[in-house]
Order: C-alpha cells, then structure tokens, then sequence
C-alpha cells in the first residue's frame, strides 16, 4: 500500500513529463479553484499529522497564518533531515521530487505566501541536484514561478542547499541559517506564523508532510482516513535500518504493529538473533526493549503507550549481540556534537554525558556515574531554548532503567579489575 | 501613561508597565534574579537558562528575562524548579570552569563566584578533564581567558549592537564554542571596547592595564564624574591606596547608560601623578619663596590685594574645576574689581558617538566643566590642543589669578608684571615661577562638587582619595579670601558653596545638591546657553 511512495525505485518518476503523465500537478490545479481556506480545511480534515517529528496536525498549523498576507508569507520545507535512523526524506526527494514541489506549491498558496524554500541539508548533493534540477524544470513548463498555469498565482521556489548541521533541521535553527545567520534555534513566542524566516509569517513542514498534501487534496480527506487510526490517520514512512534482514523505507498505515513490521515486513532479525531492543522513532525516543517492543502500534498514540514517540518513524532494531551502552554513547555523542551550544544545559550537559558514557564504555564507570547521568539527563529537559536537549534524556535514562545490567557488567569489570 | 499590569512576585504585589520583562519587573520588588545572558542595554538572546522562574500555570519554568509580564500572574523564583535549575546551569558551568578565583581578576565581583557560592551544589560531581582554551589577546585593552567563559554572550552583542563594530563572534558550536576574534582583527582601533571588560558577568575578559594589579576587594568605590571631556558620564573611582586602580561607568540612562569611552577609562593617571604641590607657597619682593601654612598665605595674599585696589584681575581657569571652584573665583574676582575671565581647553578632532547610544559621545571639548565655565561668563580661548590664547594676561600688570590650568606651555615671564600674581594648583611650573602665591588645591578626585557637562546636566562627584600635603578645595580657599574682603560667611561645605552659586546664576535657580542626588539634574537655561 503505497500514496507518497508509490514511484521509488523508479527514475522516470523524475521526469517532469512522466510526473504529469501520472496525473502530477493536478492536485494543485484542484487546489487553486478551491481557494486557500479550503485547501487548510481540507487538510485539517484528513488528519494529516507532521512528519518531522512532532506529529502536530498539519492543517490547524497552516491556519495560524494571518489570513490577509499583508506582508509576504513563507513556506519551509524542512529537508534538513539528519536525525540519526532516518532517511525518508531524502529518498522521497530523489525518487520523486515534483510530488515535494507540488506539495510545497499547494501549502505555500495555502497560507499566502509567495514563496517556498526547500532547506536540504547539505550533505545531500545527489539529492540536492535532483530537486534543483526538478525546480529547474517546473519552471520552464510554468509549474512554479509567476503566473503558474495562467491562474494568475505567483509561486517562487529556492531549493537551498544547508552546510551540514542537525540543529539547522530545527524550525527556527533552520530560519537563522537561511538568513545567513549561525544555526541557532530562536527563542518562542514570538511563533513562526507570527515572526519566522526574515522576520515574516511563515509555516514549516517536513518533506513527508508535504509529499502527502497533493494526494489529500486530489482524493479528499475520507480517503486519506481509510488508512491510520482515528487520530493518527494516513500512511507513513518507516526508515528500518539495524539487525533485521530487510532494511528499508516502508510505507505503511500507522497504527501498524511494530512486531509485524521486523518479523514480516522486514523479514525477521538477521541470522535468528533475539531481538534486544527497538528504538521506534529515531534517536530523540526511548529506547524498548524486546517486551515492549512487540506490543508496540506504530502510531503516536500507541508509542506513547508503551513510553516512547513515533518521532519521524526511523526503527533502528538491535538483536541480542548488541552493545547498548556503546549504542547510547555514540548518540550522545551525536548530541554533543550537534548541540548549537546557545543553552549552558545543552552545551554543557550533553558533552559531559557523553564524557560520562565514553567512561563507562571504557570500562572506567562506576555505580554513581548512572546516577549523575540520569540526574544531568533531567536538568537537559524543559530547561531549554529547543528541544535537542530533551532529546538526550529518552535514550540515557530508557538504557539506564531497562539495560542496567548492561551498564553493571562494565562497571563491574572495572571494579573487579581494580580489585587485582 | 503608560498601560499598568499588577502581578504577584514571590507573594509581593507589583505594578509594572505592560511590556516589562519578569526579570526587570522583580528588581522593583527587590529581587535580582540570577542571570548571565541578559542586560538591559543589548538584545536578550535567552540563552544562558539561569534566570528560569516559576510562572503559575505555565508547563515549565520560563526565561524571566523574556517572558513578559501578564495581569495576575503569579512568579515564584524561589519555586523548587528554579533553584534546581539554577543549581543545574551552575553545575554545567563548573564542569569546564577552571575555578582559578585566586588568580582571576574577577575574583569578588564575579557573578559565576557569587551564584555558585549562594546556591551552587557544595561538591562538583564532573571527574572529567576539563575542556581548555587558553588564553588570547583580543587586541586594546583585552585579554581573553577562554576557559573561564560562560559563553552568554553579552560581549559579542556589545560588539555588534551597541558599538556596531563586529569584531568577536561566537565560532564554533556545542561545548566547542568559543569567542573568537575575525582572523588577526581583533579589537584595536575600536573605541569603546572596555564596555565588554565590565559586562563579562566573569574573569574571561580582562583588562590588560588592570591585570593583577590590585584584588576587587581591596577597592573603594566612590562616585564620581569622568573629568575627560564634557560628556560627563558616570562613573565610579575604584581607590586603594589612595591611587586610582581603575575606572568604571556608573549607569545613568540619561547619560552614559552602562558605559563610557575607552579615551576616558583609561585618563586617569594623572589624577594620581605624584611632585604634588602639597604647602602654600609665599614669593616676597626679592623673590625667595618660603613655604607657609594658610593662614599666613591667605593674609599674605590679602595684603597683595589691598594695595591694588582699582585694577583689572584676570582669571585664567581650566575646565576641569568644579562650579563651585569657578564661582568662588568668579565672585572673587567680581568683588575685587572684575575683570576678563578665561579658560581653555583641549579639543578633540571629532565626536565619536556610540552608534548603539547616540546620545553617548566622547565630546570634542576634552574637560569636563566647559558648560560651568561658559554659564559663568568665561570665555574660551587659545588653539584646539589647549595652548596659547593667554597673550594678553601674561603680561597684566594688574592681579592674576590662575585656577587649574597648568600653563605648560607659558615661560617663566608668565605674570612677571603683575601687581599680584596667584596660581592655585596642583603642580608648579615655569610659568608659576613668577606667581607670589602658589596654593596647593585638590583635584575633582580629592574634593566634592559639581560638573555641568554638554547639555546643561549639573552632575555631583564626591571625594575618592586624601589631598596631599595641605591642598585644599578651592571654593574653600576663595571663599574664605572673598567672607574676608567682603565681610560675608565662608561657605563650610561643597553644598554651601554650590547654594551659594545656585543663588547668584539665575540659570539654577531652583536646582539643590541634594536633589542632584547620583544622576543630576538638568539646568533648562544652561542648556540654552550652551546651544546657542
Ligand atoms: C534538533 C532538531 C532537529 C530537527 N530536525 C528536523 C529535520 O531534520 N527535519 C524535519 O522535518 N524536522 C526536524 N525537526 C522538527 C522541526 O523543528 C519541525 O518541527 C518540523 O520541521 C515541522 O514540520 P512538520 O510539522 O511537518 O513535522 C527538528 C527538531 C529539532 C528540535
Ligand atoms: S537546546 Fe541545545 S541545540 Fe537547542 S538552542 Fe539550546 S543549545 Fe542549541
Ligand atoms: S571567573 Fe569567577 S569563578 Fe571563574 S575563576 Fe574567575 S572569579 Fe573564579
Ligand atoms: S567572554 Fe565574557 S562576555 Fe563574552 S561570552 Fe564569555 S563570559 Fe560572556
Ligand atoms: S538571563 Fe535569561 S536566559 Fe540568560
């Protein structure tokens, strides 16, 4: 079952004339006869939830917009995707980049604004050159730019090609950097749809979100329900990637079981293995263990009951050879490593765990050390200006509470050793 | 007026301006909630975290020195969430600092020393090897010592804000951040940059000609008006034993804000330039000179006088006395028999504004009491760089009095014709050669009083070091020569003198020492007269 990823795997897909021949941009004919308010409301009605992570309803966030563009208006598209375990996004702009484009154009005229950045991230070239070439494209047939199709609707396109840095995927870190500016996340309020990129209203959304908007608005909300659950609705990308036999993009309905998607989708963990752990939404999520793991529903409801978050869908699988300190630690690390370094919690917190887990990684920990990592992990939360430092809690404290022993084998070796 | 919002810090009611910050709005209730990052003169990038105070019903704690405030909102920023946050940021912080205190400059005044010693954790739990950066010559007057920085911020944004020069930025990111100067351009030539030393809330911006030079605690902070040109920003003389060791601004929002001149900071060492004149000094007619005590050199100088009744006295002052000093002579001078009343004073080429503080420049009349002087009728004279101008003085055969002006550039014939010569300063010279009476007086540094700077702005300095020797105010010594001539009541006190001149200026009328207060008031008439 297949909406956004219908046509991977397919390089005709790229083609502006094939995308056409496929019924392409007539969402956004349909679009602009319906008027932008109606275009909001009908996303509203599908329930069509963000991709980048947060799952916040992507119509109600459109309608936060002023509804006179009184001043010009922007729309976003987040590409910058960089979270570790995924890799949706770009395949979704590779395989079929005007699906993005048209997506883009529907929203931009949605909210009024008169024009749409793409922010790749920058170490996408392939895909950078395939979107700005698809762009390219949908210019020169009067798909994009002034006056597309003769509605007399003026949308511009930019793709802009990122310098590498996670933090730039946040809404307003990646605002900073399209202006020219450090990527560092802005304080909030003011909001975006208020004050965003270049001081004017402007709405992000991830590339998942966006591909979807073109198919909602051809087919209309009640077939994008058929799929999900009540309050998570429609298909989604699964970046599957660790111990299993099949990695993958997997587009599925949300909801799926969890279990179903390693065992028959994925085709089970490699070699045999027992599974270990799952981390179901990247690495910003806590952590499952195999128990919770199989009564997981992929949907964000259902990651939030067993204590976790769908995040942007990257399942990464551990069988039961694998180090989940080292795991963690490496993550760590990448939080470090990408913290903006604006908020002392972040900046100091997140470096400091990550020296703490190298330490017991090396077999240099000590009981205490778990106890400072949890506590340090605590003051990251709620304390700052993004939520990147929210997000090295989840996997410390979720390894900590349900891999102790993990953590204690190392511990204990050095203690053992320093007792010879 | 305008709009009021009352709101409830830790149990106490407040009426704030609609628009006030948390942060600001609890200082009316006497509450300083910790914070790095923000100040009040630059843009609040929230950043730091420390200042995170309980709202009732918000989900988490919030940045006070953002958030604004809201009709009946309840802050607690002694909640159990915003001490364990502070207790957290400072613990983040401590995890790289270098915690040199004994050999930090900042060590006393330093807001990470003072935080962490209110409620820090009392045992640090980081056994890490701490991050290092070293340290860097930023250029100027400036040193940085990167591992003692809390990265807020605040002197990247003075750079770029308020003195609009971009010169520091933050490179790097994460715990890698450092604050970094653009290539080998740092910050020579900029001139307002000692503003950064004085708001880095740590020692990781110093200032070279500061540099171990005394402990923080060891300093006296009197407040004082800077004398180096007629800005007249606020500031505060930091003393021990009895020398100046530094200059900083004193906040005045409607002078200097937080800030002052690099040019001003650092002109300062002649207020502590030794071979003072310490004793009067009586000249006879065969010309040997003798010091005295003053008693003997105010009868001396009377005498002088008696026998000259009927000629001209000239004045020559410098724009560095007090009103209170310039009256006293003026009035001298009056009674005496009048005369023409000069000063001079060294100019600069242009004003430099501070583009962030327009109303903020280092003035091109390098004194600090050329509006008192020009209110009192003394006319400028001589070139830019404060010479010449005195050619029709020097050889008055009448009486001289000299208040404050060096006469460097004057020779021994200075006076040499004069009935009666007196030099009332604070050093002698060749022009002073020929004075009859040399009297030690004190420097704005030494004595109370008061500056009218640019704009008519009657400011009050008070005493910060000892005089030397028996160097006197000079309203003191004039005034007790002028209740002697005149029969009056020598003024006792700096305030005395100064309702003495309050009376005589009509432009003052009305003004009182006291309702001066630490931040002046504003003479309308003085500030015709100097635009004029
Ligand atoms: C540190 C950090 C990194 C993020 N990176 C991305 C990203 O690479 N791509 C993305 O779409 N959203 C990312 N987000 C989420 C965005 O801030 C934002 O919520 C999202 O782009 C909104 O789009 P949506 O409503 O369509 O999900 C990130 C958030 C944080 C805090
Ligand atoms: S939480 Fe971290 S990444 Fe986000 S703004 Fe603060 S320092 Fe930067
Ligand atoms: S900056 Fe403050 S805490 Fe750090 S060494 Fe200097 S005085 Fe001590
Ligand atoms: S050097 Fe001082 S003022 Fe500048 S960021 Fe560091 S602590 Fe702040
Ligand atoms: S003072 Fe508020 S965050 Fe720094």
């Amino acid at each position: 079952m297949r909406v956004i990823s219908t046509h991977f795997g397919d390089p005709l897909q790229r083609r502006l004339g094939t995308y056409v021949e496929r019924g392409g941009y007539e969402a956004l004919k349909k679009a602009f006869s319906m008027g932008p308010d109606e275009v909001v409301e009908t996303v509203k009605a599908s329930g069509l939830r963000g991709r980048g992570g947060a799952g916040f309803p992507t119509g109600v966030k459109w309608s936060f917009m002023p509804k006179e563009a009184t001043k010009p208006h922007y729309l976003l598209c987040n590409a910058d995707e960089s979270e570790p375990g995924t890799f949706k996004d770009r395949e979704l702009m590779r395989w079929d980049p005007h699906q993005l484009i048209e997506g883009c154009l529907i929203a931009a005229y949605a909210i009024r604004a008169k024009h749409a950045y793409i922010y790749c991230r920058g170490e996408f070239f392939e895909t950078n050159q395939v979107v700005a070439r698809a762009v390219e494209d949908a210019y020169e047939k009067g798909y994009a730019g002034e006056d597309i199709f003769g509605s007399g609707n003026d949308i511009a396109v930019t793709v802009h090609q990122g310098a590498g840095a996670y933090i730039c995927g946040e809404e307003t870190g990646l605002m900073n950097s399209l202006e020219g500016r450090r990527g560092e996340p802005r304080v909030k309020p003011p909001f975006p749809a208020a004050v965003g990129v270049f001081g004017m209203p402007s709405t992000i959304n991830n590339v998942e979100t966006l591909a979807a908007v073109p198919h909602i608005v051809n087919n209309g909300e009640e077939w994008y329900r058929q799929w999900g659950t009540e309050s998570s609705p429609g298909t989604k990308l699964f970046c599957v990637s660790g111990h299993i036999n099949k990695p993958g993009n997997y587009e599925l309905p949300l909801g799926f079981p969890l279990s179903e998607l390693i065992d028959d989708v994925c085709g089970g963990i490699r070699n045999g293995n027992g599974l270990k752990a799952v981390i179901p939404g990247g690495s910003s999520v806590a952590i499952l263990n195999s128990e919770e793991a199989r009564r997981c529903r992929l949907d964000y409801e259902g990651c939030i009951d067993v204590g976790t978050m769908l995040g942007c869908a990257s399942v990464i699988v551990m069988d039961d050879t694998t180090d989940i300190v080292k795991q963690v630690r490496r993550m760590v690390d990448f939080y470090a490593h990408e913290s903006c370094g604006q908020c002392t919690p972040c900046r100091e917190g997140s470096a400091w765990a990550a020296q703490i887990m190298k330490r017991i990684e090396i077999g240099e920990g000590t009981v205490e050390d778990l106890d400072t990592l949890m506590e340090v992990t605590e003051q990251m939360v709620g304390t700052t200006i993004c939520v990147l430092s929210d997000s090295v809690a989840p996997p410390v404290q979720s390894s900590i509470q349900k891999f102790r022993a993990d953590y204690l084998a190392l511990i204990s070796e050095q203690e053992s050793a320093g007792a010879t | 007026m305008p709009e009021m919002v009352t709101l409830t810090i830790d149990g106490t009611e407040v009426k704030v301006p609609k628009g006030t910050t948390i942060l600001e709005a609890a200082k009316q209730v006497g509450k300083v909630i910790p914070h790095y990052c923000y100040h009040p003169g630059m843009s609040s990038p929230a950043m730091c975290r420390m200042c995170l105070v309980d709202v009732e019903g918000a989900p988490k704690p919030q940045a006070s020195c953002v958030t604004t405030v809201m009709e009946n909102q309840v802050v607690d920023t002694e909640s159990s969430a915003s001490v364990a946050n502070r207790r957290g940021v400072l613990e983040f912080y401590l995890v790289n600092h270098p915690l040199d205190c004994p050999i930090c400059d900042m060590s006393g005044e330093c807001d990470l020393q003072d935080f962490v010693h209110a409620e820090g954790r009392d045992h640090g739990r980081s056994v890490e090897p701490k991050r290092v950066f070293g340290r860097d010559d930023f250029g100027g007057d400036v040193l940085f010592y990167g591992d003692r920085c809390v990265m807020c911020t605040r002197c990247v944004r003075f750079m770029s804000e308020v003195e609009q020069d971009e010169r520091l930025t933050v490179v790097e990111r994460g715990n890698r951040s450092v604050i970094d100067t653009f290539f080998e351009k740092g910050l020579d030539g900029t001139e307002w940059h000692g503003n950064i030393v004085d708001i880095c809330p740590v020692g990781a911006l110093v200032s070279k000609e500061f540099l171990h030079k005394t402990r923080a605690w060891d300093l006296d902070h009197t407040p004082s008006i800077c004398a180096s040109c007629s800005q007249g920003c606020n500031i505060e003389l930091h003393t021990a034993e009895n020398l100046v060791q530094r200059v900083k601004p004193r906040e005045n929002l409607e002078v200097n804000a937080w800030w002052m001149c690099d040019y001003g900071r650092h002109d300062y060492e002649w207020i502590n330039h030794g071979q003072r004149i310490e004793a009067p000094l009586v000249r006879d007619a065969t010309g040997s000179s003798r010091t005295t005590g003053w008693k003997d050199a105010l009868t001396s100088l009377l005498e002088g006088a008696s026998g000259l009744n009927g000629t001209s006295v000239q004045i020559v002052v410098s724009a560095r006395g007090s009103n209170e000093d310039l009256a006293a002579l003026t009035k001298l001078q009056d009674v005496m028999g009048g005369g023409d009343k000069v000063f001079r004073v060294s100019q600069a080429d242009e004003e430099s504004a501070l583009p962030g503080f327009p109303t903020l420049a280092r003035r091109k009349d390098l004194g600090p009491n050329v509006g008192g002087a020009e209110l009192l009728g003394i006319s400028r004279v001589g070139e830019s760089d404060g010479t010449g101008g005195l050619e029709a003085v020097k050889d008055h055969d009448g009486i001289i009095i000299v208040l404050g002006d060096n006469l460097e550039d004057q020779d021994e014939t200075f006076g040499a014709n004069a009935g009666l010569y007196v030099y009332l300063g604070t050093h002698e010279c060749a022009a002073t050669k020929a004075a009859h009476l040399v009297l030690p007086v004190t420097t704005f540094a030494e004595q109370e009083g008061t500056f009218t700077n640019h704009e008519g702005r009657i400011q009050r300095f008070w005493p910060a070091l000892q005089p030397p020797g028996m160097a006197r105010p000079a309203w003191l010594i004039l005034g007790a020569v002028l209740a002697e001539l005149s029969e009056g009541v020598a003024p006792r006190s700096a305030a005395e003198a100064f309702m003495n001149l309050a009376e005589a200026v009509p432009a003052l009328r009305g003004l009182t020492y006291e309702g001066m207060g630490l931040s002046g008031s504003v003479s309308e008439t003085a500030q015709h007269a100097s635009l004029d």
